[in-house]
């Protein structure tokens, strides 16, 4: 009879120990999440010139992207299009989304808007921004007086 | 169609092929690409997502009417930069499909760009149809 009253104290230490866990997990430097972002999904790197931004985005022409950047946010916004005359055509099956989409992003820094680089290749954007010479850090001098 | 991309993108949920399904050689995540299926009046035509991948490395074999994509991608990790947010991880691809034997399979022609693969499946002459008498007994 006794261990019946002690499980839910247990459980409460599992809890807590979970949450503890998820907190930890949080805090580590590289985020993992999926779910509940936008389109398109991405990955970024980053140094002290610049940034990297990576999205997968397959079955999209490069004409249908559009990319905007002020000196701290980038949106990527576009279409993908239904194939050609699929109105006429019976689908099997159909797993891929269609439709337009939007996402801006704020970015970390100030940048060079003059410099941004885009490419896409095999359905994989890559944008580089280069970080604005007058956001870099700069090291102060101290004088002894 | 304009009215149906008034609908917004979703980013998709990539399915992963589990370690115990199948033995795989490589570290790397392997994913069920997404695919479309549909027909026109004279083929298949099946498209399937595979990001990052290109005419050589895609590998598309035909054996026993079982028609079984590979896509192998190499990313390149920019040099000299940190990782500092993820939301998704590069992988290989990998799906098979059992064709009918209504397609021609000695004519199936593959096309990948943008990170899109389209097989185009000709449908075979209509086999002739066989007629089958009862006998009375």
């Amino acid at each position: 009879m006794v261990s019946k009253f002690r499980i839910p104290a247990r459980w409460r230490e599992m809890d807590q120990l979970q949450r503890e866990m998820n907190r930890l997990f949080e805090g580590s430097s590289v985020k993992h999440t999926s779910g509940s972002h936008k389109y398109p999904a991405i990955n970024l790197w980053a140094n002290e010139e610049g940034q990297i931004i990576r999205a997968e985005m397959p079955g999209i022409k490069a004409d249908d992207i559009n990319i905007d950047v002020t000196s701290d946010t980038l949106t990527i916004s576009g279409i993908r299009s239904h194939d050609e005359a699929v109105e006429n055509n019976r689908y099997h099956r159909q797993e891929r989304g269609y439709g337009s989409f939007t996402r801006t992003l704020q970015l970390p820094f100030m940048i060079d808007t003059g410099t941004v680089e885009a490419t896409f290749k095999n359905g994989v954007l890559d944008i580089r921004l280069q970080r604005a010479e007058s956001d870099k850090p700069k090291k102060i001098a101290v004088k002894s007086e | 169609m304009a009215k149906k991309e008034n609908k917004s993108l979703e980013i998709p949920e990539q399915e992963v092929i589990k370690a115990d399904e199948m033995e795989r050689t490589r570290s790397r995540r392997c994913y069920i690409p997404k695919t479309d299926i549909y027909e026109t009046e004279d083929e298949i035509i099946l498209v399937a997502d595979v990001p990052g991948a290109d005419q050589d490395s895609v590998d598309i074999a035909l054996e026993k009417n079982i028609l079984s994509i590979n896509a192998f991608v190499e990313t390149d990790v920019p040099a000299g930069y940190d990782r500092i947010y993820s939301e998704y991880e590069g992988g290989d691809y990998q799906r098979s499909f059992r064709l009918s034997d209504e397609i021609n399979q000695n004519n199936i022609k593959a096309v990948v760009s943008n990170g899109e693969l389209r097989l185009h499946l000709p449908k075979a002459e209509p086999a002739k149809a066989k007629k089958i008498k009862v006998k009375a007994a």
